[in-house]
């Protein structure tokens, strides 16, 4: 259950980018979270309803931009999208992967009035 | 409610240095409370010099902040602080990461007994209740610091920079920072270790690597435990390496049984190659 603690880094930095914008109430919050960053969805709703009480982003809609996971095959350069770290590569059957992206797990912005 | 580990609203993480002269330890405790800053004031801004005879409606203005900051940065900045602290001392720090029960605390015990006159120690325990582990490394001779994260499922950086302040351990060193026993939530929070070592043993599953892929592929050594229990369990050696290797071709793997003493040279071996390596950036 870090989905817990994860939500409580994307407070503290809302709270921290609202205090240098004077601003008081963040509107919307966008998240770029990578298929492959260790995230589970429905964790990470359940612990922003309790978390967010009381702070900046209750009541701020939540915006999640879903990376898809890609790799690249050492072997034979192919790149394709992956849903696990264990998968191969779809033409040598490979397994020595680069992993090109999907493990973001950033704030990306904030609308904040 | 913590920021760093907060696993538990109000919960606090308590450290114990256990004392080798002393028979009571001193337990000291940080509050990971952060307090949250509510920008309540609202500024105008609109200050209208002139006589103004109609009123003016000032919806407020809208601003979008691009923040593009890592969740995780905070972590992550403190553990590159850990990580300057031991490469300045040339410790060589080894975050172990398994379930409950594969037997890290048994491999510590043994290592450091083994090894004891041949390299220097430090342990930092990680549980969520009790001093047990860390009476178990004490009994040993090794200086030990005991966190407990109270609900806490991991070990943060921001604890081990807590855990360090009141051991301090020497140069060229080896420090063993034993984390919560979970193969999920330690994975994602780096501690500034040199070298993450995932440990399973062969009472488990050979398809754990692929259960937990994220702590195996953050991992660059495995250790796989008890193989003197291999007769009698259905585990498949062969398979769980081919797993592992599936999740982190990268990974260097040790077959070992710490009640055997089997195997136990190349993880020798391995502790004391890189002690000696430089580290490079």
């Amino acid at each position: 259950m870090h989905e817990l603690s994860i939500v409580m880094g994307i407070i503290g930095i809302a709270e921290k980018q609202a205090v240098i914008a004077h601003a008081s109430v963040v509107e919307e919050i966008e998240l770029d979270i990578g298929t492959l960053a260790g995230i589970d969805m429905d964790s990470l709703d359940f612990a922003w309803t309790q978390a967010v009480k009381n702070t900046v982003l209750h009541g701020a809609e939540k915006k999640i931009n879903m990376i898809t996971a890609r790799a690249q095959c050492l072997n034979c350069d192919t790149e394709f999208e992956i849903q696990n770290y264990y998968d191969a590569c779809p033409l040598c059957n490979s397994h020595l992967l680069n992993i090109k992206q999907g493990k973001e797990l950033r704030v990306k912005s904030l609308l904040v009035s | 409610m913590c920021a760093t580990c907060g696993c538990d609203s109000g919960s606090k993480t308590t450290f114990h240095l256990i004392d080798k002269n002393e028979d009571h330890s001193h337990p000291h405790t940080h509050d990971h409370s952060h307090d949250h800053e509510h920008p309540h004031g609202h500024e105008h801004p609109h200050d209208h010099s002139h006589a103004a005879v109609h009123n003016h409606n000032h919806a407020p203005k809208k601003t979008i902040i691009d923040v593009e900051q890592d969740v995780l940065s905070q972590n992550n900045l403190l553990a590159q602080r850990n990580r300057g602290y031991f490469d300045a001392k040339n410790i060589l720090a080894l975050n172990l990461v398994s379930s409950p029960g594969s037997g890290k605390t048994s491999l510590l015990e043994r290592t450091l007994t083994d090894l004891k006159g041949d390299l220097e120690f430090a342990v930092i325990e990680g549980d969520q209740q009790t001093n047990n582990d860390a009476d178990r490394i004490h009994a040993t001779g090794t200086k030990v610091t005991q966190i407990n994260t109270g609900k806490g499922c991991h070990l943060d950086a921001h604890m081990i920079l807590h855990a360090l302040q009141g051991m301090k351990p020497v140069e060229n060193s080896v420090l063993f920072i034993e984390n919560v026993g979970n193969l999920v939530c330690p994975a994602m929070f780096d501690l500034g270790e040199r070298e993450r070592v995932v440990i399973i043993s062969v009472t488990e599953g050979d398809d754990k690597p692929l259960k937990y892929p994220d702590m195996f592929h953050s991992s660059t050594l495995c250790i796989i435990n008890k193989i003197d229990l291999l007769p009698y369990v259905p585990f498949d050696i062969e398979k769980v390496k081919a797993n592992a290797k599936k999740v982190n071709h990268h990974l260097e793997i040790i077959e070992l049984s710490c009640t055997s003493g089997e195997g136990l040279p190349l993880w020798y071996n391995w502790l004391k190659t890189k002690v000696l390596q430089p580290v490079t950036i």
